[in-house]
């Protein structure tokens, strides 16, 4: 079975040609990269996601973050629940770690606020 | 008196400023209008900025902070909150702010970075009434990441450019119902990855060939009525349907904002609605640049740092009287090729020239022509509108040279 895709790593978006047999890629074609491969791969086994929204912080304005790693898709509803619970305390650096282990990954500031 | 004057804080003005800097100009100011750097990142709280220039997938405030931590720590001097209110042709820059109150400066050389604006509802004649619950996108945008606050919670999106796509996704995630993407045109304007990643993963419609004819609702928008469009662009009557929603976000084009430069005499391409440059960004009148999407509007910021530094090594070498013009050839396009930029080469050098064709081909070759004898071709499996292409001329194309034509052949 042939898979169409397109690749979301970079904004290329490179049309991926999957040769799938049942779960088994037999061949990728239509990547210009490796990272298109690899997500070509995890697309067909298990998509994954980085999911980026905001928190709110203890003064009552907006912290942008995001899942320092592409969290299983099917998740990302779940994440988006966990994100909305959450307060960050200030200051918060960039890559400061808001939530630990949320499926795989950490939620990390992507904005400096004293 | 100051060497340089940047209009402008966002991912443009930064590198502008930066590249001016290291090219040995000191005597730098930015002025920008909002509160902090960053311009349209800071609101750009999603992912996929900097492969280009970082090798790395980036959000917007993380992208801004990459240069606006160098410019804090070049010293370069910034006003913020303040709004430049004229340019003259002399470069003499007048400007207000709470702190100084209204000033003028006069510069060396000016580098324009205004960034652009959204095309508003009243820019599409769209019939109906008047209610509240009608947003730009990037307004919503703006609203939802900056203020957290939920424009609306049943949203039909009408233009599928990238800020469409990418608030359709949000809105989605912030529990919204998105009920579909509905653009005029038979194809998006918008990234194919977004597509993918904004709409397929979350099964929101995305219907081509289609617009909004209608807006209801008194108080609040309670519907909008939606049809499909004929070749001609025309609505057809019998497709006519009523979608019920509270909210109509429009992402249907973006503006460079040339108010200022007009104010300078400045001349403006009709195509691309920014200044005519040459290869240095140089615009009609010496020793105003410009770059970034107060040009023309960009896919990548990527690319609007990369034509920044441009406009910044340009601007030093002006200063230092430094700026050669040796020649000087107009670049012409077919129309399939909408415009290019720069539009003239005023120098001998290898450069990059920018374009954007009219319509998605498949299988075409790019052909660079000096009236007579082709100079280059290119060949390309797919060009669209929503894509920057480029190709590099070499200083060997150039030489006895008096005009370029720029076409799109499909093979």
């Amino acid at each position: 079975m042939e898979k169409i895709l397109t690749c979301i790593v970079c904004p290329l978006g490179c049309e991926l040609c999957i040769d799938l047999e049942g779960k088994e890629i037999i061949e990728i074609k239509g990547n210009t990269c490796n990272r298109g491969k690899i997500y070509a791969e995890n697309e067909c086994i298990s998509p994954k996601r980085t999911v980026t929204s905001t928190v709110k912080c203890t003064d009552g304005s907006l912290l942008s973050v995001k899942t320092d790693q592409p969290i299983p898709k099917e998740k990302v509803f779940d994440c988006m629940k966990i994100i909305n619970q959450t307060t960050a305390t200030l200051p918060v650096n960039i890559g400061d770690v808001i939530v630990k282990d949320v499926f795989g990954s950490n939620i990390v500031a992507t904005q400096n606020k004293n | 008196m100051k060497d340089l004057v940047i209009i402008g804080g966002g991912p443009a003005g930064m590198s502008a400023a930066l590249s001016a800097f290291d090219c040995g100009i000191k005597d730098i100011l930015i002025l920008e209008r909002d509160s902090h750097l960053g311009g349209v990142l800071q609101q750009c709280i999603h992912n996929g900025f900097g492969l280009q220039k970082f090798g790395e997938e980036l959000t917007g405030p993380e992208y801004a902070f990459r240069y606006e931590e160098k410019i804090i720590k070049s010293g370069i001097e910034v006003k913020l909150n303040t709004m430049v209110l004229d340019i003259t042709e002399d470069k003499t820059v007048t400007a207000t702010n709470p702190h100084d109150g209204i000033f003028q400066i006069k510069a060396k050389a000016v580098i324009l970075a205004m960034g652009c604006r959204e095309r508003p509802r009243g820019a599409l004649n769209i019939a109906g009434s008047r209610p509240a619950g009608i947003f730009t996108a990037g307004t919503a945008q703006k609203l939802v990441n900056t203020k957290g606050l939920l424009p609306g919670k049943s949203v039909v999106i009408l233009g599928s450019g990238d800020i469409g796509l990418i608030m359709a996704k949000r809105l989605t995630l912030e529990g919204a119902k998105v009920k579909g993407v509905f653009e005029l045109m038979p194809y998006s304007g918008g990234l194919a990855r977004n597509i993918q990643q904004c709409l397929n993963d979350f099964n929101i419609p995305l219907r081509l060939s289609h617009t909004v004819v209608e807006v209801h609702g008194k108080e609040r928008v309670e519907g909008i009525t939606v049809a499909e469009v004929d070749e001609k662009r025309v609505p057809i009557e019998s497709t006519k349907e009523f979608i019920p929603c509270d909210t109509l976000l429009l992402s249907v084009g973006l503006i460079p904002e040339n108010e200022l430069s007009k104010s300078a005499n400045v001349k403006i391409s009709p195509v691309t609605n920014g200044a005519l440059v040459d290869q240095n960004r140089q615009t009609s009148v010496s020793g105003i640049f410009a770059c970034g999407n107060v040009l023309h509007v960009h896919d990548l910021v990527d690319f609007v740092s990369d034509e920044a530094e441009i406009a910044g090594k340009s601007a030093a070498k002006y200063i230092n009287n430094d700026l050669s013009d040796s020649t000087e050839i107009n670049i012409f396009t077919d129309g399939k090729i909408r415009y290019t930029v720069p539009q003239r080469i005023t120098d001998l050098t290898d450069v990059k020239v920018y374009f954007r064709v009219n319509n998605i081909y498949k299988n075409v070759n790019i052909k660079v022509t000096d009236g007579i004898n082709t100079l280059l071709t290119k060949k390309r499996p797919k060009v669209s509108p929503g894509e920057m292409e480029s190709v590099t001329l070499k200083n060997d194309h150039l030489k006895n040279v008096k005009e370029l034509h720029f076409s799109l052949e499909v093979v």
